[in-house]
């Protein structure tokens, strides 16, 4: 029990009418859960499972049994859990500095840590490789090579998930008051010991956000796996792949779904265990008054050691796919960059590559709205002290991160093939697919924030006669808009860089940067391996930009009075 | 928030949602919205690398009056296997890209109808493996191992011909393949390897060439732009295995995309270590456009098509009167006797065969 809000709960009559509500803002967000995720993962689980209109549970057993199957879902679990540790490691002081420090190209530095998010793996791979791998930085330096080994996977997923850390615990971050801690200072706390006390419990939450989706993330990590690990490495989510999309043993793959499904269940319970106890409602202020320029030795030493992680770890990778982007035989040129441009005569594209740039940002911002608009509506009934069904909702929510891809897709083609909703051919159905992978993020960036909203303002405005509406515009909304922000941010380059739902429909004719980046890629040749590095820099460029435009959004209302 | 209010909230997003179908049904849908009665256009289901020219495209609209659309489902083994899930309710009328590696799968599930296409006589009658019509061959093509010229004329040494030669100790540490599960060529490269040495051979063979130091990626991008010492995309990776499996059109491809254009390829081909895989294609069944879909599938063996096709997909016509274009010629390799497989004994060895190799390179 909390100090700040059970005294000020209100009468009963109160507390149906927040049922009620609660329960007309999740119907959109449940309709859509069900018929977009739910829906079609069941369907496909029972075509594999009831192959005939007989349950065969002999398969659930002869699946798990086999000891392949079992070295899978030990790999699975020790990356993932070793990757979200080192990802935490290497990332909480990046949050740390981001949120508390002003420096020049802040705004910048951060919108490029996400660039990541949008890479196509195979590029990734290639950047990767040519830092870790035979003959790369690492090799020619000091003779250390790490490809096909299980840290090449590791190093790649801290590069993946940065950002989840320095944005969803940034976010937070930002807004505590540092006031609170400084109170303990000078009450006679050590640092140490007033960050523990003070700020550790507050930030609580939010750590427990970003740790949660970034092992969601690495357990069900695909494109790293395959390319850096090689083919000796799978995890749970290779594995459903391959016995999908490469040998149709949907028996199998079904089985595997219900692990999957089974292990993500046990995490989200873990998680929503440790949150739960933890959650306080906090003092927030705005994010410009709590940053300010590092002072003394120890935290100029701070910044330097964060610039130089991003440095190696982030900037290192992307500056190996501009720099080739930018060699061509005769030296260094724009020439890849010219070639984009010009219709191909051989009719690759039958558009100038430019155009594909144009189509990226249509279906990521059409996704991002979906994702922004359902995730919204779920994170508001969400808000306040929930039942178990509530909570369980709340968990249904997150289940898109860890659920392979495969069996979404494949779900698709055999439940939503009807008019009305034969979406198999339709636009429309690429932004569903992404924004299913947008709303977790939504919801979890917002959630911290909004419950850490103090209730007694929302009482206070209630008593000065505010509606509902109005006091949730007035008291939360201004809290809330920073994190919504960010939280389309990340559902935004979610999209813009997806390319497994992408492909399946982009027609000849309006293709995305990813899928022009890996037709090129697929094909011979000097100049479309140029060609797709160029639009890989630009793709980086576009997503940085998108983001650097979307912060600017946060503007001047969210420091007004709260 | 009081009930009715928050109603009105999600109500309104709704139709946030709704209008936003509503405008993608407006673009998506064009041909839902003007063919009614007959459908005007015909839907063509294929794997990611499909490929035509627009004049191509448009020609086949100005010959039959339909408008094409082609829906992208995946690689080869992922599309067909996307179709057969989908059986009796399919995405399109026709499907073309299932090899003879797979077909036997596809027809065994009976994804397609019988339609005898016009103009099969100028196919020659060994491509033409299904006797009832339910596919039709489209394109052919061969996988072999391609080799860094410079590598071997700075080494002096021959570049290997056949795979006996692959497994030389002068070709130690050398080659690169894909992983059969994985990827298509790395699954014709496994079976003509099981062609040419038998159910007795051809485990040892691949034991010769794991001693020999053979290395395994999981896709033809990853060994062709990153492993191989040839091409384009290794050479700025650094790759270092001069010998990849790849196509035998792989040579004249890295002519077309260079500038300016070399002379010479900078790849070879070792013609004594192919195998051609043949492309089908077929009426769909279920199909709601089949008029449409036989006039495609016609369309698809027309002398127009067929010459398109080498620069478009990097395959070969089958049709006897189709014209090879000059890169073809000047660069490329004609494969005398690729090692091939009838499409019902890669169905039946398949998959065993898969395993026996991945437990035997693998681990």
């Amino acid at each position: 029990m909390d100090l700040a809000r059970p005294e000020v709960a209100g009468p009963a009559r109160r507390g149906r009418t927040g049922n009620a509500a609660r329960l007309a803002l999740m119907v959109l967000p449940v309709a859509f859960f069900a018929v977009f995720f739910a829906w079609p993962v069941v369907s496909i689980v029972e075509r594999g499972l009831r192959p005939d209109g007989h349950w065969e549970p002999g398969r659930l057993t002869e699946t798990l049994g086999s000891p392949e199957i079992l070295d899978v879902l030990w790999f699975t679990l020790w990356q993932a859990l070793a990757s979200t540790a080192l990802t935490l490691l290497v990332a909480l002081p990046g949050a740390y500095v981001f949120a508390r420090f002003d420096f020049p190209g802040k705004g910048l530095l951060r919108a490029v840590v996400t660039v990541p998010f949008v890479l196509p793996t195979v590029m990734v791979g290639t950047a990767f490789l040519a830092l870790v791998g035979r003959r790369g930085l690492l090799d020619e330096l000091w003779g250390v090579r790490l490809d096909t080994t299980v840290w090449a996977i590791l190093i790649a997923h801290v590069f993946f998930n940065y950002a989840v850390v320095v944005r969803t615990v940034g976010g937070l971050w930002s807004q505590l008051d540092p006031r609170q801690e400084e109170a303990a200072r000078v009450l006679g706390a050590s640092r140490w010991r007033a960050w523990r006390t003070v700020t550790l419990p507050a930030l609580g939450p939010s750590v427990g956000a970003a740790a949660l989706m970034v092992f969601l993330f690495t357990a069900s990590s695909f494109g790293i796996v395959q390319i850096l690990g090689g083919p000796a490495y799978s995890t749970l989510e290779t594995e459903i792949y391959r016995q999908t999309a490469d040998r149709l043993q949907l028996s199998t793959a079904a089985v595997l779904t219900l692990v999957q499904f089974a292990a993500v269940g046990a995490v989200l319970a873990v998680h929503a265990r440790m949150v739960r106890r933890r959650e306080t409602a906090l003092r927030l202020v705005p994010p410009e008054r709590t940053a300010a320029r590092p002072r003394g030795a120890g935290q100029w030493l701070l910044l330097a050691a964060v610039l130089l992680s991003i440095g190696l770890l982030i900037l290192a990778p992307l500056a190996v796919l501009v720099e080739r982007s930018l060699a061509t035989p005769t030296g260094y040129g724009l020439d890849y960059y010219r070639a984009l441009q010009s219709v191909d005569e051989n009719g690759t594209f039958l558009v100038p590559m430019t155009d594909t740039i144009v189509n990226s940002l249509q279906y990521a911002l059409a996704a991002t709205a979906i994702a922004v608009v359902i995730g919204g509506l779920a994170a508001a009934a969400l808000t306040r002290r929930a039942g178990r069904l509530v909570r369980g909702f709340d968990a249904l929510l997150m289940l898109p991160l860890g659920v392979s891809a495969v069996t979404v897709g494949f779900g698709f083609l055999i439940t939503l093939d009807e008019p009305p909703l034969d979406l198999r051919a339709s636009w429309i159905l690429v932004p569903l697919a992404q924004a299913l992978v947008g709303v977790p993020f939504v919801v979890r960036t917002m959630l911290p924030v909004l419950r850490a909203v103090d209730e007694r303002l929302r009482e206070a405005a209630a008593v000065l006669g505010a509606s509902p509406w109005r006091a949730w515009r007035e008291v939360d909304l201004p809290l809330v808009r920073r994190a919504l922000l960010i939280a389309a941010g990340f559902a935004f380059a979610v999209s813009l860089g997806e390319f497994g739902a992408t492909v399946f429909i982009a027609r000849p004719d309006n293709p995305t940067l990813p899928v022009a980046v890996a037709r090129l890629l697929g094909r011979p040749g000097e100049l479309n391996y140029g060609q797709a590095m160029a639009l890989s820099t630009i793709l980086m460029v576009v997503c940085a930009v998108s983001l650097l435009l979307l912060e600017r959004l946060r503007t001047d209302r969210t420091s007004g009075e709260f | 928030m009081n009930t009715k209010k928050a109603a009105a909230a999600a109500l309104v997003a709704a139709l946030g949602v709704t209008t936003l179908a509503a405008c993608g049904g407006g673009d998506g849908g064009k041909d839902k919205a003007t063919g009614t009665p007959a459908p005007k256009t015909v839907t063509l289901v294929s794997h990611d690398s499909f490929n035509a020219s627009k004049e191509v495209l448009a020609e086949f609209t100005k010959q039959t009056g339909f408008t094409l659309k082609v829906l992208k489902s995946g690689d080869a083994g992922e599309a067909v296997n996307k179709e057969i899930l989908t059986k009796g309710s399919p995405q399109g009328d026709v499907f073309f890209g299932v090899d003879n590696t797979l077909l036997s799968r596809a027809l065994d599930n009976g994804i397609f109808t019988s339609y005898e296409a016009k103009g099969l006589d100028r196919i020659p009658a060994a491509l033409q493996v299904d006797t009832e019509h339910r596919v039709t061959p489209v394109d052919s093509g061969d996988i072999c191992v391609n080799y860094d010229k410079q590598y071997f004329a700075d080494k002096k040494l021959a570049p290997p011909q056949t795979f006996d030669d692959l497994a030389e100790p002068a070709y130690k540490d050398l080659l690169v393949v894909e992983n059969p599960e994985r990827s298509s060529p790395g699954l014709g490269f496994l079976l003509g390897t099981a062609e040419k040495y038998g159910d007795a051979g051809w485990q040892d063979y691949w034991k010769k060439l794991k001693a020999n130091g053979v290395k395994t990626v999981d896709s033809w991008e990853l060994a062709y732009n990153q492993e191989f010492s040839g091409s384009a995309g290794g050479k700025k990776a650094k790759g270092d295995r001069p010998l990849v499996v790849s196509y035998a059109s792989s040579p004249p491809v890295e002519v077309l995309y260079s500038e300016p254009q070399p002379k010479v390829a900078p790849t070879g081909v070792s013609t004594g270590t192919c195998f051609r895989q043949t492309e089908f294609a077929g009426l769909l069944n279920g199909a709601k456009n089949p008029e449409g879909g036989k006039a495609l599938i016609d369309f698809l063996i027309s002398k127009k098509f067929q010459d398109d096709m080498p620069l478009q997909m990097f395959v070969n016509p089958v049709t006897n009167d189709a014209t090879l274009p000059e890169l073809f010629t000047k660069h490329g390799v004609v494969v005398d006797k690729p090692e091939t497989m009838a499409p019902d004994k890669i169905a039946a060895n398949r998959d065993q065969w898969i395993q026996q190799w991945t437990s035997l390179v693998l681990k």
